[in-house]
């Protein structure tokens, strides 16, 4: 799907004529109610990171305001060092790269071949994917730190890399599986007069084909991850210093109940790069989202 | 002519299976990880939930059945069954129908700054579900959060506890999930309404039909097959609710906002002794309550196909 199908398309302006700006009217009056209401949807972001600057007693004597009397920047420096959100955050960006690096790696391979070949096994693969297509975590959680514990790997970032890499979903397959069958034999058929071999072709031509499915796997997958929360709880129960954000937030709670500002700061840190991405590369996300509908 | 010298069937075979050998190769990567870490615990899980086992390192002993008597014999079991679905009920509708009406004023070419206001409404789906949860804990606080603050200003001067009544609580969560989730809904409508093609609307006006009218006969009867899908996707979503629901209640105040997958949390990690054949039983029956939604899907894409050629 391109760009233009998701910004609004333009119409032709008709010749102005006085009545034009009048008929406008009602728009901008939607206009108004939707600032409105957009401006109460983003007010809990606007609270927390309001409250991040503020002293412990401002945030508690509570109100309803967001510019502190004081900025206490202190509280950053709080929620990094002791309550420990920098090593969260390093958790957090080692464990979601690399699952990003799994799950793009595997996921381009099969659907190369799940797209482009028939071979003995290849409808039994893609109806299993098709079977577990939405697999909620709860579900298999049990087995997955059993298993883990027998490997080894239970309370590890390893562990929690490959279980985030081998459970994410299979839709990102069946996409990859849908682009690749859609390009023209004409491509590598060239490629193989010139003597090129199956790896060859796959990473000369093809991958490099499908950079717009990468890049929309790779930031799909790598809010997944940085947002996970469930199997990095449980990764990290006997060991708090692999924590990632999310899980130490949660701790954070727990820990210093009355903390709000610390608290707040925390949040703030936690969440700022992930709106930072989205807001410089929206088009990838919400293509890949509406790309769940379309196909 | 010096043609090619011709290649024997032997020569064939040994590319084909060199090729086959590739395919193999490239497959391996998702067979070992998906085959360990989703299909392996499909199939685990039933084998745990025939066993006695009180933690990952201790033994397991074969019980039968009795694990699932027992789970079916407990009223916290229904009870987090009864959340989820009332949880659902609540949410999807609203998801659904909302998002909807946001997107259809959206869509259109003549609003100022759409753009900008899609960004803004989308915004919550990318933060972190788990933090969101323990911000909305303080944003809901009765005594000094800034909701209550806010109600006192209003007149209302006993704060009302949100999280604090497990009737209550739920709906709070509920409000709180729906904002969270909200943009994607509004993202999927968007897609369906671009699909619809501009030109049908333009035919309409000039025969001076009503707003209604359009939305009534043009619109809606195109979007039928996106309902289908969409419905599905929103329900199935609703599944994955474990994030907001543990940072934000612990499923508490007593089991109100316990969803299933809570339920098996607590029995097989929050609790002193930990009863894993047991969460087992409860995660496979789980599992099979979300493998119904998984058919109603395939039925639902099949559905919408045929609407969609219908209304061709």
């Amino acid at each position: 799907m391109s760009t233009a199908t998701i910004a609004t398309a333009k119409v032709p302006r008709r010749a102005r004529s006085p009545w034009a700006a009048l008929r406008r009217l009602p728009w901008w009056g939607a206009v108004l109610l939707l600032a409105l209401l957009g401006l109460l949807w983003i007010y809990p972001f606007g609270w927390m990171v309001s409250a991040s600057l503020k002293s412990s007693t401002e945030v508690f004597s509570g109100g309803v305001g967001l510019w502190p009397e004081v900025f206490v920047w202190e509280n950053y420096a709080r929620a990094w060092d002791d309550a420990g959100f920098g090593r969260y955050m390093l958790n957090t960006v080692i464990v979601t790269l690399a699952t990003v690096v799994i799950v793009v790696v595997r996921c381009a391979l099969c659907g190369y071949v799940l797209g482009r070949y028939r071979f003995p096994g290849s409808r039994i693969i893609v109806g299993i994917l098709v079977a577990t297509l939405f697999v909620p975590t709860g579900y298999t959680i049990i087995p997955i730190v059993k298993l883990s514990l027998e490997l080894g790997v239970l309370n590890s970032l390893t562990g929690m890399i490959l279980a985030l890499g081998g459970a994410a979903n299979v839709s990102f397959i069946l996409i990859y599986a849908g682009y690749f069958r859609q390009l023209p034999k004409e491509l590598e058929e060239a490629a193989i007069m010139d003597g090129a071999g199956f790896f060859r072709v796959f990473w000369t031509i093809m991958l490099p084909l499908s950079m717009p499915v990468t890049a929309t796997v790779a930031l799909l997958t790598f809010l997944a991850t940085w947002n996970a929360f469930f199997l990095p709880l449980v990764f990290s129960f006997s060991r708090p210093e692999l924590r990632t954000l999310s899980v130490g937030m949660q701790a954070f709670v727990g820990e210093n109940a009355t903390d709000w500002s610390g608290m707040a700061a925390a949040g703030v840190i936690s969440i700022v790069p992930i709106v930072a991405l989205f807001l410089f590369l929206q088009r990838y996300f919400v293509e890949g989202i509406a790309g769940a509908v379309k196909s | 002519m010096t043609a090619a010298p011709p290649r024997g069937p032997r020569d064939r075979n040994a590319a084909l299976r060199r090729r086959n050998l590739w395919i193999w190769a490239f497959l391996m990567p998702t067979v070992v990880l998906y085959g360990l870490y989703t299909v392996y615990p499909i199939i685990a899980s039933y084998w745990y939930s025939l066993v006695e086992w009180n933690g990952f390192e201790a033994e397991q002993r074969f019980v039968g059945i009795s694990n699932y008597e027992a789970v079916l014999a407990d009223p916290g079991f229904w009870n987090s069954v009864w959340v989820t679905v009332v949880f659902m009920l609540l949410v999807a509708p609203a998801r659904i129908v909302l998002s909807l009406l946001l997107a259809i004023v959206l869509n259109s070419p003549k609003l100022p700054f759409a753009a900008l206001f899609r960004t803004v409404y989308f915004l919550p789906v990318v933060t972190t579900t788990a933090i969101v949860g323990v911000v909305m804990q303080f944003i809901f606080d009765p005594s000094s959060g800034p909701i209550n603050a806010a109600l006192q200003t209003l007149g209302q001067s006993k704060g009302i506890n949100f999280l604090g009544e497990s009737g209550l609580a739920l709906l709070t969560v509920s409000a709180v999930y729906v904002w969270k989730f909200f943009g994607i809904t509004m993202i999927y409508w968007l897609a369906a309404l671009q699909t619809i093609p501009r030109d049908l609307y333009e035919a309409a006006t000039i025969d001076g039909a009503s707003a209604v009218r359009t939305f009534r006969h043009i619109t809606l009867p195109l979007l039928m097959p996106f309902l289908l899908i969409i419905t599905v996707l929103t329900i199935e979503d609703t599944f994955r609710a474990f994030d907001l629901m543990q940072s934000m209640t612990g499923g508490g105040p007593f089991f109100g906002t316990e969803v299933i997958e809570i339920y098996i949390y607590r029995w097989a990690f929050a609790a002193s002794i930990p009863q894993l054949g047991f969460a087992s039983a409860a995660a496979v029956l789980f599992g099979l309550f979300v493998m119904v939604f998984g058919f109603f899907q395939l039925w639902a894409v099949y559905a919408a196909r045929r609407l969609r050629e219908a209304t061709r």
